[in-house]
This record gives structure tokens, C-alpha cells and sequence, in this order.
């Protein structure tokens, strides 16, 4: 029920009438619903008024409102000291932001995608991931990179890369991948908390996705930790892992599959690093099969490092056959729609891979 | 110190003692440090400008303890950079090792200008400003030879040292001015009134993001100085050879520059005081660039003289060696002794011996450390090791 429940939602029906007329003798639920884009404006709303260390800045995060929207209203109450435009020199930016960290402040540096960032890759490794080591613990970078990351809707090639695997190769980073709104808030206040660099990957077709949020998510002091898996859905024939937008993609086929009476465990990994294998290795020795699912591409990604780990590991000797991988075509994004749309895995590539694996 | 000069000052033959008095008479003197001139005001060349409408002023004041301070410093230094070049041929330092010799009126001169609680970044030939910034030379020496005495454990090496307020040390040319302009916002972020002092060199002067720190910090009016550490080579390539201009402190166009004398430490020294009021006075960035020399190569894998000749090296040697330049003036001015000079080289020196000797002998970071300081403020994790049967601990 929960999952059709979520399926409901995410089509954006109004879900307080929808659990009235489901269950009209209870009391009207707490929870409330939230898109992910609300969420991350929470968020930062709420890690802004915390400490007044913490500060915004990034390409039309200011009087814009955001490219996306997602820092609306945050300059109108915080003001140009907190929430500060850039010109389009992400280099310059990125550098500036990571020496604002050195000095003591805790800034939120926006990419306007992470595209973008790898104009300013170099201040995310060498000047911010790599320095706490160099200078053996002298030296804390205290930063969140964030923005919108992986493939959106006909942007084309040049704006449609997931850097989840670039950043996640990187000693001194930690690397969150949110899919739910609820993921959103409390990994992003968890990130702006963390004393380290933290690369955060949103999902630009996420951000007007509305999720249930539970009253304890509701508060302003909830927060996820960074490092931990979720099982969204539990399941005892095979277990999915995946991130970000495919999680919908995954529980959307788990859905049918259950039709079919596969019963799929859905792992939201949260964190690309550290990886949790833990959870990872724990639900594949309870199913014995394993896929994984992502948007990047396959060669040295998520779904590469899973299956190495996983046969480095105690699961693979519980695996009934080797694990497979659904991954972003291995190409550069195409414009065309029926092009772009097969470039990505879509819910019935995940069936397919699921029953192959299964063999059935 | 003084005491002994009294003593044994007495009765030998120094030029700089008057032998005949002012009746003419023969006059043995004793040298007290009440003899000393405690105070002089030197001339100082004047400092091109653009932008602005005045410059540093042309007169230096110079008191006795500050000269003999500078020149501590400058010596120091000098032969601490000397005893790495020694170090790095008995292969016990190894890697990177880019030394600052000829450049020490640059390194001294600012800390001179600056506070201790101001901010200073700097690239990767950067022993001088790490002494300068309040590492010793222990601790630097150690560094270099990969110890865990070493002010980055061992870890960080020639090119990664840190301190209070100063931020490295950066390997990447050009990054570190960014993150410079970073510190400098901090700084106005905070309102503490303290400045950001951002290092850079002739070869970096090209780069694309320094640029666009100018942009930023003109825009937002950042309380940073920006410094060109102009030695005439980027690596093995002349200034001419890679800069469309040379005038790198006009380089930052709507940014306000000074042109300065790098080997003259009073002339760095009222430059960088010049360029700290203008920026705490809120009017935003400007930059200097400072005319220096290095006398080694680029690195200890560059013998430095298949793109500059040895008798250009020697000319600047003889003729504008800062450490010499500050010792003549005060000699010339009487503001202190050749004695005096010869104590504090002993001291360096013993100073540096005793440094390379522990540096030498303090033994390599443990195993342990391999994989710590990855995280601040985090639980232990676990690394992977080369293997999967290797699995490491690490504590922040």
C-alpha cells in the first residue's frame, strides 16, 4: 500500500483527499507534502538561520531566485551578505568559496549544474578534498558544492553528464545522491553541517517531484545521516540499488513486478561515499541476486564499484548469479527525444534486467 | 650579546670605528649599543603606479632592532633554503623542492608590514613565508625530509605546510589566488579589518582564474592584496616569452597597482603597509608587483642557467642581494656592527644545523598515519587498503 501510496502522490493528486476517502474514520495525517526543490529551500533556510556562518552563493542564486527556483526567497530574507549572485566564473567562484571555508565561514556553493563544476573540478580536489590530509589535520574545508547533476530533459550532451562517479573516485569527499524530498532536507542539512567537503547531487527533474514528509522531517532539527542506505521497499527475491531519480524507477518496477509476484528490495543507496555496502551486502544475502541502477555511464561507475565490492565481500558467495548492471547508455546525450529517452534506463529496462537476472 | 661586543669590541681594528676622533686626537672607544644610531630614514625607490593617485612614500624609517630583525629573518631564510639545497643533493629530501633564495626581501618585507592575526596564501615556493608566518625552521626542515616532526607530519611535504593564518603552500598554479580572494571575503564577512595577503608569480600572472578573482574581489570590494612575485621566470620560461604585457601590476585593469623593488626589504615593507590601509580602508583589491630574482632554478631538478646566463645571476648577486643591500645601509648608517652581523650568522647557522640534524634524524610518520585526516570531526572510518584483505583504520 505504501508504495502505490507514494505512486499517488508523485503524480501530484492532492493526497489529503485521497487518504480521506482511503481511510475516512482516521484524523487528518500530519504529514504534509513537499517537492524536493521546497525541501532543499528548507534546508538552506534553515542551516542559514542556524549559523550565521553559513552562506549561499553561486550564478543566480540571489535576485533570480535561483535558476531552479531552489533558493527562492532566501536572498529577500537573508540578504546580499548571505545569499551572494556570481559572475559565470565558476573557477574563480568554486576558489573563492573553498577559501571562505579555509578562513572560517561555511559556505554553499552552488553549481548552476555540475556540468559546470568541472570547470572548477581542480578547487574541488586538490584545494578542497585533498587539503585537510595534506596538512594533517591543521587544515578543515568545511563546503557543500551542490546542483542539479545526470541527465535532464533535451539539454543535449554538453549539459546531461552525472559526475556521481567522478566525485565518488575521490579520497576527502563525501558524495550524497538525494532522491526523496525528505532525502533532500535532512541530507542537506546533514552536508552543511559536516565539517568536510561534501558534493551534492541533485536531480534537476526531481526538484518538482512532491514526496510525503513525516512530521519528524518537519522539524528543524532533522537531519540524515551521510553514509546510509535506505531500504525503500522490502523485498525477498532481488535486491535493487540504485540512486537518485532511478529509486523512482526502481520501486515504479517493483511495482509491476510484484504483479508477476518477483518481490523486489529497493535500496536508495543516499551516499554515493562512503558506500554503505554494508546495507548492500546484507539484503543481497537475504536475495541472492543483485542489479543495479543508475543514470551514468558504465564504464568505472556505481554499478562497477557495487560489483567489485560485492565480490571483495561475505554476499558473494550467497549471489545465485553474477550481478547485473543497468546503466546510462554509453554515449554522449543526444537532443532527439526518442533518442534521449533511450539513453537513459527507463522502468521496463530495470523489468528486463531484473528477469534475466532471475532468469525467468 | 651586547656585553660580549663591549668586551671584545674594544680593542680591534673596525673600519667602522672612529679611530680619530673629532679634535683629531686617537680615541679608543667602547662600543656600547648606546653608540649605535637607533633610528635612520632611508630613500626608497619610488613605486610605479596605475590607478592610483599616489604611491608608498619614497623615505623609509628604519630603527636598529627592526634592521637586525629583518636581517634574522632574511638570513634565516637564506640559509635554510641553502641547507635543503645541501639535504636535497644527499637525496634525503626527494620530490618537489622549490627554493627561495634571493627572494627573502619579499617574505620579510610583508610579514613586516602585516599583523599576525592578517592572512597570507602563497604557491608552492613557499619555505620562506611558512618561516615568516611562524614555523620554525625545525619544523620546515623536518617537512622536507618526510618526518613526523615535520609541521605536516610528513604528510603535506615541501608543498603543503600550513599555519595559523597561513593557508600554504599550493601545488596547482594559480589556485591559490581564488581561494586567497576567499580568505579576504571571510575576512569582510567577519568585519574583523584584516586583510588577505595573496601570492602569486610571473608565470601564474596568465591565468584564467586569476582573473576572475580581480573581477570578484573589484565587485565586492574584498579587503585582498594581491601579490606578483615577479622573479622573471616561469619555470624556464623569461617573462617576455609568456606575457603579452609585463606590467603585471597593471595586469588587473580596473584594480589598482604598485610596481615595487622586491629586493629591498623597506621597500616591500612600505608597499605591502601602503596596500593593507588601502584595503582596510574598504576600497577593495589592489596589487603589487614585486621586482625579484631567484638565484636557484625553478626546482632542485632545474640547474637554472639553460634559459638565464651565470653572469646575469652574479650581477644580481653582487648588486641588489637584499640581505647584503639591508647590511651596508645599516653598517654605512652605523646602526650596528660587523660583529654584531657575524653573532647572528653563528646563531643561524647553529640554528639550521641543529634543525637539519633533526630533520634528519626524527623518524618517518608511523604506518598508523597512513590513512587519518581524511575527515574532521568524523568517526573512525575504514579504508581500503591496496588489497581486500587490507582494510585501515582512519581517525580525523
Amino acid at each position: 500500500m505504501a508504495s502505490s501510496l507514494r505512486c499517488f502522490l508523485r503524480t501530484g493528486k492532492n493526497a489529503v483527499s485521497a487518504l480521506q476517502r482511503r481511510e475516512f474514520h482516521r484524523t487528518l495525517p500530519v504529514a504534509v507534502q513537499v517537492t524536493v526543490r521546497d525541501a532543499l529551500n528548507q534546508a538552506m533556510d534553515e542551516e542559514l538561520e542556524r549559523d550565521e556562518r553559513v552562506f549561499l552563493l553561486g550564478e543566480e542564486v540571489a535576485q533570480y531566485d535561483g535558476a531552479y527556483k531552489v533558493s527562492r526567497g532566501l536572498w529577500k530574507k537573508y540578504g546580499d551578505k548571505r545569499i551572494i549572485d556570481t559572475p559565470i566564473t565558476e573557477m574563480g567562484f568554486a576558489g573563492i568559496a573553498v577559501g571562505a571555508a579555509m578562513a572560517g565561514l561555511r559556505p554553499i556553493c552552488e553549481f548552476m549544474t555540475f556540468n559546470f563544476s568541472m570547470q572548477a573540478i581542480d578547487q574541488v580536489i586538490n584545494s578542497a578534498a585533498k587539503t585537510y590530509y595534506m596538512s594533517a589535520g591543521q587544515q578543515s574545508v568545511p563546503i557543500v558544492f551542490r546542483g542539479p547533476n545526470g541527465a535532464s530533459a533535451g539539454v543535449a550532451a554538453q549539459h546531461s553528464q552525472c559526475f556521481a562517479a567522478w566525485y565518488g573516485h575521490c579520497p576527502g569527499l563525501k558524495v550524497v545522491s538525494p532522491w526523496s524530498a525528505e532525502d533532500a532536507k535532512g541530507l542537506l542539512k546533514s552536508a552543511i553541517r559536516d565539517d568536510n567537503p561534501v558534493v551534492f547531487l541533485e536531480n534537476e527533474l526531481m526538484y518538482g517531484v512532491p514526496f510525503e514528509m513525516s512530521e519528524e522531517s518537519q522539524s528543524k532539527d532533522f537531519t540524515i545521516p551521510i553514509g546510509k542506505a535506505k531500504v525503500e521497499r522490502q523485498g525477498n527475491h532481488i535486491t535493487l540499488v540504485t540512486h537518485s531519480r532511478y529509486v523512482s524507477h526502481c520501486l515504479d518496477a517493483a511495482a509491476v513486478l510484484a504483479k508477476e509476484g518477483i518481490e523486489c528490495e529497493v535500496i536508495n543507496l543516499r551516499t554515493i561515499r562512503p558506500l554503505d555496502v554494508e546495507s548492500i551486502e546484507t539484503s543481497v544475502m537475504k536475495t541472492n541476486h543483485l542489479v543495479t541502477v543508475e543514470g551514468g555511464w558504465p564504464q568505472y561507475g556505481v554499478g562497477a564499484e557495487i560489483c567489485a565490492r560485492i565480490m571483495e565481500g561475505p554476499a558473494f558467495n550467497y549471489l545465485d548469479a553474477p550481478v547485473t548492471r543497468v546503466t546510462g547508455v554509453d554515449i554522449p546525450m543526444p537532443y532527439a527525444k526518442i533518442l534521449e529517452d533511450n539513453s537513459v534506463p527507463q522502468i521496463k529496462d530495470v523489468i528486463f534486467s531484473v528477469k534475466k537476472t532471475l532468469n525467468v | 650579546m651586547k656585553l660580549s661586543i663591549i668586551m671584545s669590541g674594544v680593542f680591534l681594528i673596525n673600519p667602522c670605528l672612529c679611530v680619530f676622533g673629532h679634535q683629531g686626537a686617537r680615541v679608543v672607544v667602547s662600543r656600547s649599543f648606546a653608540d649605535f644610531t637607533p633610528q635612520a630614514s632611508f630613500d626608497i625607490k619610488k613605486c610605479d603606479v596605475h590607478r592610483l593617485e599616489e604611491g608608498p612614500p619614497l623615505k623609509a624609517e628604519l630603527t636598529r632592532e627592526q634592521g637586525l630583525q629583518y636581517y634574522r629573518i632574511m638570513q634565516t631564510v637564506r640559509r635554510m633554503e641553502l641547507k635543503a639545497d645541501q639535504l636535497y643533493k644527499q637525496k634525503i629530501i626527494r620530490g618537489f623542492c622549490h627554493l627561495y633564495d634571493g627572494q627573502e626581501a619579499c617574505a620579510a618585507g610583508i610579514e613586516a608590514a602585516i599583523n599576525p592575526s592578517d592572512h597570507l596564501i602563497t604557491a608552492y615556493r613557499a619555505h620562506g613565508y611558512t618561516y615568516t608566518r611562524g614555523v620554525s625552521v625545525k619544523e620546515i626542515l623536518a617537512e622536507l625530509t618526510g618526518r613526523k616532526g615535520g609541521v605536516a607530519k610528513g604528510k603535506g611535504g615541501s608543498m603543503h605546510m600550513y599555519a595559523p593564518r597561513f593557508y600554504g603552500g599550493n601545488g596547482i598554479v594559480g589556485a591559490q589566488v581564488p581561494l586567497g580572494a576567499g580568505i579576504a571575503l571571510a575576512c569582510q564577512y567577519q568585519g574583523n579589518d584584516q586583510v588577505c595577503v595573496t601570492l602569486y608569480g610571473d608565470g601564474a600572472a596568465n591565468q584564467g582564474q586569476l582573473f576572475e578573482s580581480f573581477n570578484m574581489a573589484a565587485l565586492w570590494k574584498l579587503p585582498c592584496i594581491f601579490i606578483c612575485e615577479n622573479n622573471q621566470y616561469g619555470m624556464g620560461t623569461s617573462m617576455e616569452r609568456a606575457s603579452a604585457s609585463t606590467d603585471y601590476y597593471k595586469r588587473g585593469d580596473f584594480v589598482p597597482g604598485i610596481r615595487v623593488d622586491g629586493m629591498d626589504v623597506l621597500c616591500v615593507r612600505e608597499a605591502t603597509k601602503f596596500a593593507a590601509d588601502h584595503c582596510r580602508s574598504g576600497k577593495g583589491p589592489i596589487i603589487m608587483e614585486l621586482q625579484t630574482y631567484r638565484y636557484h632554478g625553478h626546482s632542485m631538478s632545474d640547474p637554472g642557467v639553460s634559459y638565464r646566463t651565470r653572469e646575469e645571476i652574479q650581477e644580481v648577486r653582487s648588486k641588489s642581494d637584499p640581505i647584503s643591500m639591508l647590511k651596508e645601509r645599516m653598517l654605512s648608517n652605523n646602526m650596528a656592527s660587523i660583529e654584531e652581523f657575524k653573532e647572528i650568522d653563528v646563531a643561524i647557522r647553529k640554528e639550521v644545523e641543529d634543525a637539519a640534524q633533526f630533520a634528519t634524524s626524527d623518524p618517518e610518520p608511523p604506518l598508523e598515519e597512513l590513512c587519518n585526516h581524511i575527515f574532521h570531526n568524523n568517526p573512525p572510518l575504514e579504508v581500503r587498503g591496496t588489497n581486500p584483505w587490507v582494510t585501515l583504520k582512519s581517525v580525523s
